[in-house]
């Protein structure tokens, strides 16, 4: 198929540009950027008005397959993210059984072939997550694993964790770490401060994470691995790993939507939906996660899309699992809190959501030029529309953010050249 | 003044006027109690059910006993002797109770915001007796109605909240109640079972007890859960009398009539000593004759339909 996409402003993250062009795009591959491309065999896909970005990447989300399938499969989570606007998306390994060998990641590509979508399986960095002994790192590579992590189970031992790094660093792979002392968090549900006080909910302090944001950069630094930490969420730890890059230390970091647009006030109805881990912060932690982005210590921004079923979040709020279904709703919350309000320029919200992650992965084609292969997200910044959960591909129904009327949507997606998504007629 | 609302969930929402309504409507409810015949047609053909997910033996025979003084019907469901523990899930356990025809549930829970979860799913009235360390409303009213019957007013009053701040929802809505009711409240407490920013809530936190008591018109002791000691709260029991434990020694820096209130159930001389608990400061029973009434009144402002269900002289 052969598409010529009309009129839209192209985002191009490395000459930091938006330019009015044509982009022509076949056989997977983008042929042409221009100003005026003429192909009069080109399906025309008229694009005045809307941003071209190269090709999102979600480099967080949790496909729940194998093992939880009433939550999501690989097919509902890929499609949940192509209508939200990714391109592609990396999910992690807290399946069951988890993705700590190679079987497990055959599977999730071979589903992931089925349901014609770009997924890069991120293999378990210890066996059964347990934190103890490395997983077959070189086995899973060789599947096809582009990350190690035990996500929400984090290694506690730090030799266990020393080792991982040296031994993934052989083969250039990063070592995803969700920071979390898992003593200091114990058995808290929100974030510890104010709003835990006047609910009566146990508290997880700021320092349950940067404790292991810092000893995770020390062990960064000292093994030269490429330590990459999930979903930042307190001021502390932008402000550590700021430091660290400043020394050098080859560190990356995402922050997820949710973190950016609510506080843990959010928590005062007892609805589950806002029960997330990290959990929400406060408002002086949005403010340093809005200046991390800015200036380049947070590289990305990352879903961590969680879906769980819908009796299991209608619990009482200590009760219910922790998540937030977000992959059908990140693009127009990054666009209306911060693309509409002017902290993120176009250019800086493409290299959050596509170039950068795509690096840090080591994902191809996430520029919009000619020869490149053709991954791209089309936002309409004029499109205004309520979210309605009850229209989510996603199993997950989990959303604090049912009813809430956002701007910057995305209208297409392309992924190897193919739509796999399209709001045009 | 009309009362209108559904539930009673916490007092933070609840209005100075509001509160005074409650405590005043109380008064003739606690006069019933004393009669021969301490029963009222008042709620009859109304039906309360009492949803119990904590065992608790004073807070739910006293609102049983509210209730049917007040002629309603009540029927009661337990963790230990319903479908609760098969697993049910509080959403379909909501379904059933409204299923039920139930006017009015009481529930008690462990884990915060539960009656409030419930409140959005039923169309049955909810009375929060006690959730998690978040709120126990009737509690705190049931303390200020006490506080108030002895000392006149709230005005002014000096007082102190003793033990495990943390964990309590007593202390959490005796503050809401008593600082709107132009009361002073300190909490007095070790460092690690005082909540983050409490003092946002309008109290003082003191840490030592010869600073926290003094002066004092009231002192509400916790009652401390014994397990906090395993999870290193506080290094053992006995530090933990000698340190916060209400003696005689200790009530000397409080005003001399002072007021010795204890939610119950007592830790006779860990949290109390013996002999300030059955001393001259303590109105520890007057406040189990005070809950019923406070509850009564409660479930008559919330259940009662105005002129036709008035109180029987």
């Amino acid at each position: 198929m052969k598409y010529l996409l009309k009129d839209g402003m192209v985002v191009d993250p490395i000459a930091k540009a938006v330019t009015k062009l044509d982009v022509l795009v076949e056989e997977g591959k983008i042929t042409a950027v221009e100003h005026q491309v003429e192909a009069p065999d080109a399906e025309v896909l008229d694009l005045e008005g809307c941003y071209i970005f190269p090709g999102f990447v979600d480099m967080h989300c949790h496909l729940r397959e194998p093992g939880e399938e009433l939550k999501e499969t690989i097919l509902t989570g890929t499609m949940a993210a192509a209508k939200g606007g990714f391109t592609a998306v990396a999910c992690m390994g807290n399946t069951n059984p988890p993705a700590d060998n190679s079987a497990v990641i055959n599977l999730i590509r071979d589903k992931a072939k089925e349901a014609s979508f770009p997924v890069y399986p991120i293999g378990c960095a210890t066996k059964g997550r347990n934190g103890e002994e490395s997983s077959e790192i070189g086995d899973l590579v060789k599947a096809g694993a582009v990350a190690l992590s035990d996500d929400g189970a984090p290694i506690m031992n730090s030799e266990v964790l020393r080792r991982v790094m040296e031994y993934a660093q052989m083969f250039n792979l990063p070592v995803i770490s969700h920071c979390e002392d898992i003593d200091l968090s114990g058995t808290g549900v929100m974030n510890e401060g104010l709003s835990s006080t006047l609910l009566g909910l146990e508290g997880i302090p700021a320092a349950a994470e940067e404790v292991h944001v810092a000893r995770d950069l020390i062990l960064a630094e000292m093994t030269g691995a490429h330590l990459h930490i999930a979903h930042v969420s307190t001021a502390g730890s932008v402000e550590l790993i700021r430091n660290a890059k400043k020394r050098g230390v080859h560190v990356t970091a995402e922050v997820t939507p949710h973190h950016l647009c609510l506080t843990d006030e959010a928590v005062k109805q007892f609805d589950s939906n806002v029960k997330v881990n990290p959990p929400l912060r406060t408002r002086s932690d949005i403010e340093a996660l809005y200046e991390g982005l800015k200036d380049g210590t947070i590289d990305a921004i990352a879903t961590d899309h969680a879906p769980h079923r819908s009796d299991e979040k209608e619990m009482e709020f200590n009760l219910a699992p922790f998540g937030i279904s977000g992959l059908e709703t990140a693009i127009p919350l990054v666009w209306e809190h911060l693309v509409e309000t002017g902290i993120l320029s176009p250019v800086e919200f493409a290299q959050k959501m596509a170039f950068n992650p795509g690096q840090i992965l080591g994902l191809p084609d996430r520029v919009i030029k000619a020869g490149y292969g053709a991954n791209l997200t089309v936002i309409d910044p004029r499109l205004k529309l309520p979210v309605k959960v009850e229209e989510f591909i996603s199993l997950g129904k989990n959303s604090p953010f049912d009813g809430l009327v956002l701007c910057g949507w995305p209208v297409m997606t392309i992924s190897k050249g193919e739509i796999k998504f399209s709001r045009h007629q | 003044m009309n009362f209108k609302r559904k539930d009673i969930l916490g007092l933070e929402d609840l209005s100075p006027e509001e509160i005074t309504l409650i405590l005043d409507t109380a008064e003739p409810m606690k006069e019933i109690m004393t009669r021969d015949i301490k029963k009222v047609p008042t709620l009859r053909g109304r039906s309360v059910i009492t949803l119990f997910y904590e065992p608790s033996t004073r807070t739910r025979t006293s609102f049983e006993l509210a209730a049917k003084y007040l002629g309603a019907d009540t029927g009661s469901i337990s963790v230990a002797t319903s479908s609760v523990k098969k697993g049910e899930s509080l959403r379909d356990t909501a379904r059933t109770v409204e299923a039920m025809a139930a006017d009015t549930i009481i529930i008690r829970h462990s884990s915060a915001g539960a009656p409030h979860l419930l409140a959005r799913w039923v169309s049955a009235r909810v009375i929060n007796a006690g959730d998690g360390a978040h709120a126990h409303p009737t509690q705190a009213l049931l303390d200020m109605y006490t506080i108030r019957e002895k000392k006149g007013g709230f005005q002014g009053l000096k007082v102190a909240i003793l033990g495990d701040i943390s964990h309590s929802r007593v202390a959490r809505s005796n503050i809401w109640g008593l600082t709107k009711m132009g009361a002073q409240v300190r909490v007095v407490g070790p460092k690690t079972l005082m909540p983050p920013e409490i003092e946002k809530l309008g109290v003082e936190v003191y840490y030592n007890w010869e600073e926290g008591l003094q002066d004092v018109d009231v002192i509400n002791v916790l009652r401390i859960q014994l397990e906090r000691q395993k999870k290193g709260l506080f290094p053992s029991i006995r530090e933990y009398t000698n340190l916060y434990g209400l003696d005689r020694n200790k009530l000397q820096v409080a005003k001399p009539d002072v007021l010795v209130l204890h939610p119950g159930p007592v830790n006779r001389g860990i949290e109390i000593s013996p002999e300030v608990q059955d001393g001259p400061h303590a109105v520890i029973n007057e406040q189990v004759t005070n809950g019923v009434a406070v509850r009564m009144a409660l479930l008559y402002l919330l259940m009662s339909r105005g002129e036709k269900d008035e109180i029987p002289a």
